[in-house]
């Protein structure tokens, strides 16, 4: 479909523009990351706010991670997380086994180094959801074969 | 229809409330101040719910004299309240519904506003407009 594609091009656009803009220093200290996370933050906050217009309100934690694993991922990256873990304690690991971000980059530990740059925004995206859904957390992402990924959120308790 | 509506932050800090100019618009804000404690008890009692129950949509919060207090919470807890005429008896539940859906939509429109800060009040003129037209068609 074309609008993925759009999505993608706009998305390596942004940390193209993000990393060039940047100023000497800022790249080592993690400033641009910061940044796209914080992008990524908002842009999550409206789009939570879309899509559960018509869904019924959650009845806890689990059933909030639910959705943003089947119909948050699903429209964003036109498919669901391949598995949801927890510990029933406050951390949930989402892996996706062929992230979309990261298909157009050659697979193997090639990039590796780059990786955290087009996992940033999406970071950013599950925290700013999940903050307008009431649910606090701290989202890291990790890559150790190249199009899957892992993203551990930890709720904070308020 | 109406004569107040409100949106309310998660944090239940007014975003938004606009009532038919009268000489006591503060009673209003009282009105929907007190029915905030309803939508509390109303969303907590979620966890037990079945499934149907769980809909945005609260319903009628209570009537008062003068007044019936309509309530709708969206996902991300930020509550809606409607005040109407309690006169105004041929008002359907399901024209209250669309009214209250109407609101979502234009919300879920501000909310995906860049140039909208969530937690700010609410200053779209779209918004606005959309809010006059469910007032003016009571009066």
């Amino acid at each position: 479909m074309a609008d993925e594609a759009l999505f993608q091009f706009l998305h390596n656009e942004l940390i193209q523009y993000v990393y060039k803009s940047a100023e000497h220093g800022e790249m080592e200290n993690g400033r641009c990351i910061t940044k796209l996370e914080n992008m990524g933050f908002r842009v999550g906050q409206g789009l939570i706010e879309r899509f559960t217009r018509d869904t019924a309100r959650f009845k806890d934690e689990l059933d909030v991670m639910k959705f943003v694993c089947k119909d948050f991922w699903t429209s964003v990256f036109k498919k669901q997380i391949d598995n949801l873990r927890t510990n029933h304690q406050g951390i949930y690991v989402l892996q996706d086994n062929k992230f979309r971000l990261l298909t157009q980059l050659s697979t193997g530990k090639q990039y590796l180094e780059h990786a955290p740059k087009y996992l940033a925004f999406t970071c950013g995206l599950v925290r700013g959801g999940l903050a307008n859904l009431g649910v606090k957390s701290i989202v890291t992402a990790e890559v150790s074969v190249m199009p899957a990924c892992k993203f551990q959120v930890m709720i904070q308790k308020m | 229809m109406a004569v107040c509506i409100a949106v309310i932050a998660k944090e239940n800090y007014p975003l938004y409330i606009r009532s038919v100019p009268t000489e006591n618009e503060l009673k209003f804000h009282y009105t929907v101040h007190t029915s905030l404690d309803v939508v509390e008890e109303k969303i907590s009692a979620v966890g037990k719910a079945l499934v149907d129950q769980r809909e945005l949509y609260l319903g009628l919060l209570y009537p008062t004299e003068d007044y019936k207090v309509y309530g709708y919470v969206t996902n991300s807890k930020v509550k809606f309240v409607i005040v109407v005429d309690s006169s105004n008896t041929s008002l359907r539940d399901n024209e209250i519904r669309s009214m209250f859906r109407k609101l979502h939509n234009s919300f879920t429109d501000v909310m995906c506003n860049p140039f909208y800060n969530p937690g700010d009040p609410i200053q779209s003129k779209a918004f606005d407009s959309m809010v006059s037209a469910m007032m003016v068609q009571a009066c």
